[in-house]
């Protein structure tokens, strides 16, 4: 019944009938989405357990900031995790929260996909898109590392390292391969950049090399902006490094419908993934729970895969976009006027109905 | 007839829309003593204006020739001085130098793309670093005739091209690690910034949009950022707001026409202008200037060279012939530009004669001639 991947994940402990996931709720719209999602998980029997944590940074008095130790031991414990939007403190000496999160658990890699939605009409619904960005997580332009050289001189500097590049390439091949994808595609500015991003290439070269059933090209990151916009189609796994992933893969969420529908995923060592929703924590519609659980739904989605469970996966799936292609029960932020409860509840009725 | 003509340096236009600003001299230095003098009118009196053509790469020299084939029928008053870089190997400084010594003499430039690394730099990045073309105008607008994605978009990307992430200083501090430094200056940021606002007014344009990545960056973008904020405090009359880049890039492909004047650093400019130009239509179709204190350069948007296709005469010259136009209005030969882009929207809105990129068979020539056949129409 379970196969061998999952006893890996589990370790040598015992092999559980359940499955325990750690999950963050997170700020704002966050516990109420989270509540969706485990009612909709247990409606489909999903062999999951719940621990719940607060995964929200302190600030310690020595300026270092840190994750409460009891989320930090459950994630590492139970190995996959499923975090909810979180609130950005503005100006209080915090360093990003998402960094923290990445630094603590060894987040390397982060995978977007973007898939057009039935039923979500975008300009690009047409031809559909359906694309993955394998983002760098750690290093590049999001390292941190600012002076001020004499006043009104700033330099920023952007860290490239061999051995990261080589681990995010690696995992973009075999995400594809696991995923029957045919194209890995590795976009840069190698040519403005040669020392860092020419590292980059060349590690993506050097294990396209290992990947032989896969076609691996490259192309400047202008080139696919201008390329991406006219015909998404042509476009599979994208790998790069870890600012040109942001812009992009926010990109893609744009071109199925937003970020209030783009899961995502991020890749520790040993197995270890959390996945989480990227949108904001929507403070407005708290209050009347109109918050739109679809993302980090979709992203529980992409970790019942990860996990094999890809059964129950498949069943919400198919209920998540019947509603959504009927549009009769969606929220607000994509045209409808339902709130996040009788969002919920209608897919919950549509997984029992095909059961 | 040509009579007096004055070669217009960026001071022409900020001496006219900043009149709020008395006391304020654009130049080099923000707030300093350097102020930029007037090129003196010169007495042509049937001499023509000299105009640096640097053809480029790939298919550089076809959508040239496109330039030149239409300039010849129109009796342009426009000499050329060609300086062809295709045939020079990499070592060869010399050639490089007197493309820049041409620009400088004659302060107009029109220029194709180049596909080659210098010795640090691409020669891209070395042309705008020594001419000190720190602002890069594009102007991506929906076509009538071309079908995209979204329809009337009209928005501007003035981008910061002399520093950012563009600096080309890298080193391999250890084996294995390298650090590329993104460097933003006080005194660039507000010298682009007071462009974007001038440009703005001087364009009847409603909004500025400043383009940062701060939340991450916050000592480099945060300053770019603060001196397009002080900036704004200049120029009440024109909107002024912040948008993170990758929300600019979601909001770019789910609701283009809300972007008016976009203002950016190198990098993050590079990017949507490239997204802008996919937008309307593709690379072949959006144009752009550059402009320094006292020099301007005329060439395509987005910078690609296209090599595979070289020699095939298969690219669509309307980006090339669209610079050109700017190139002839900046050089106050208004007429002949209005009438040259007029032509251009007519074939494009026809849809008749449509290149590759465009979904149709055209070659570049066939383009040329059906441009030229609008404007034999124009004048009759």
């Amino acid at each position: 019944m379970f196969s061998g991947r999952i006893c890996k994940l589990l370790g040598p402990t015992l092999v559980r009938h359940n499955h325990t996931v750690t999950l963050f709720p997170g700020d704002g719209i966050g516990p109420q989405i989270s509540a969706s999602v485990k009612e909709i998980f247990s409606t489909a029997e999903v062999p999951i357990e719940w621990e719940e944590h607060d995964v929200y940074p302190i600030l310690e008095k020595n300026g270092k900031t840190r994750i409460p130790q009891p989320a930090v031991d459950s994630l590492f414990k139970n190995k996959i995790g499923l975090k909810g939007p979180m609130r950005t403190a503005i100006g209080k000496g915090h360093v990003s929260l998402n960094l923290t999160i990445r630094r603590t658990f060894g987040l390397y890699a982060n995978v977007r996909p973007a898939k057009s939605i039935p039923g979500v009409k975008t300009p690009y619904s047409d031809e559909g898109v359906d694309c993955i960005i394998v983002r760098e997580n750690t290093e590049g332009e999001y390292s941190g590392i600012e002076h001020t050289v004499v006043p009104g001189v700033v330099q920023s500097v952007k860290l490239i390292t061999r051995e990261a590049s080589r681990n995010v390439a690696e995992y973009a091949f075999k995400y594809a391969r696991d995923n029957n994808r045919s194209n890995v595609v590795a976009l840069h500015k190698a040519n403005i950049m040669n020392l860092s991003d020419g590292m980059f290439l060349d590690q993506c070269k050097e294990v396209a090399q290992k990947y032989q059933d896969i076609k691996f090209r490259d192309m400047y990151l202008d080139s696919a902006c201008l390329k991406i916009v006219k015909d998404p189609g042509q476009f599979d796994v994208m790998v790069m490094p870890n600012l040109y992933g942001d812009i992009l893969s926010d990109l893609t969420a744009g071109l199925i419908g937003g970020l209030g529908l783009a899961p995502s995923g991020n890749m520790g060592r040993d197995g270890l993934a959390l996945y989480e929703a990227v949108h904001g924590t929507a403070d407005d519609l708290v209050e009347k729970n109109k918050g739109n659980p679809t993302a980090l739904l979709m992203s529980g989605l992409m970790m019942l895969r990860h996990m094999e469970l890809n059964d129950h996966a498949n069943k919400i799936e198919k209920a998540v976009l019947a509603t959504l292609g009927e549009r009769k029960v969606v929220t607000g932020d994509i045209g409808g006027r339902a709130t996040n409860p009788e969002y919920t509840a209608e897919i919950c009725r549509k997984i029992l109905a095909s059961s | 007839m040509l009579r007096t003509f004055v070669r217009p340096a960026l001071s022409t236009l900020n001496c006219k829309a900043a009149s709020s600003t008395t006391g304020f001299k654009s130049g080099t230095k923000y707030g300093g003593k350097t102020t930029v003098t007037l090129i003196p009118a010169a007495f042509r009196g049937g001499r023509k204006v000299t105009v640096t053509l640097i053809p480029g790469d790939g298919v550089g020299p076809e959508i040239a020739e496109s330039v030149t084939t239409l300039f010849k029928e129109m009796s342009v008053p426009v000499e050329f001085e060609v300086v062809d870089l295709t045939k020079y190997t990499l070592r060869d400084d010399g050639a490089f130098n007197n493309a820049i010594t041409s620009l400088k003499r004659n302060g107009v430039g029109l220029k194709g793309v180049l596909n080659r690394a210098g010795d640090f730099r691409t020669h891209n990045v070395e042309f705008r670093g020594n001419l000190d073309t720190y602002a890069n105008v594009v102007r991506c607008m929906s076509y009538e005739g071309i079908k995209t994605h979204h329809t009337g978009i009209d928005l501007i990307a003035i981008r910061e091209n002399t520093e950012g992430e563009y600096s080309c200083l890298e080193h391999e501090s250890v084996p294995g690690v390298v650090e590329s430094l993104k460097i933003i200056t006080r005194e660039k940021s507000m010298r682009i910034a007071k462009f974007a606002f001038d440009y703005a007014l001087e364009h009847n344009r409603k909004k500025v949009t400043c383009i940062h990545k701060a939340n991450i960056m916050k000592l480099s973008d945060g300053l770019f950022k603060r001196c397009c904020a002080e900036t704004a405090e200049l120029y009440p009359s024109i909107e002024y707001e912040e948008q993170i880049v990758d929300n600019t890039c979601q909001q770019l492909v789910i609701n283009p026409t809300q972007f008016d004047v976009m203002v950016m650093p190198n990098l993050y400019g590079n990017l949507v202008s490239n997204l802008g130009a996919g937008l309307v239509g593709g690379a072949g179709l959006v144009p752009s200037k550059s402009y320094g204190d006292d020099i301007a350069v005329f060439e395509p948007g987005a910078r690609h060279t296209w090599m595979e296709m070289k020699g095939m005469y298969v690219a669509n010259p309307v980006a090339m012939v669209l610079s050109s136009a700017f190139m002839l209005k900046h050089i106050m030969l208004h007429e002949a530009g209005d009438n040259l882009i007029t032509a251009v929207k007519k074939v494009l809105n026809k849809r008749t004669c449509q290149t590759r990129d465009l979904g149709g068979k055209a070659t570049t020539r066939e383009m040329t001639r059906a441009i030229l056949a609008e404007l034999h129409d124009l004048h009759a």
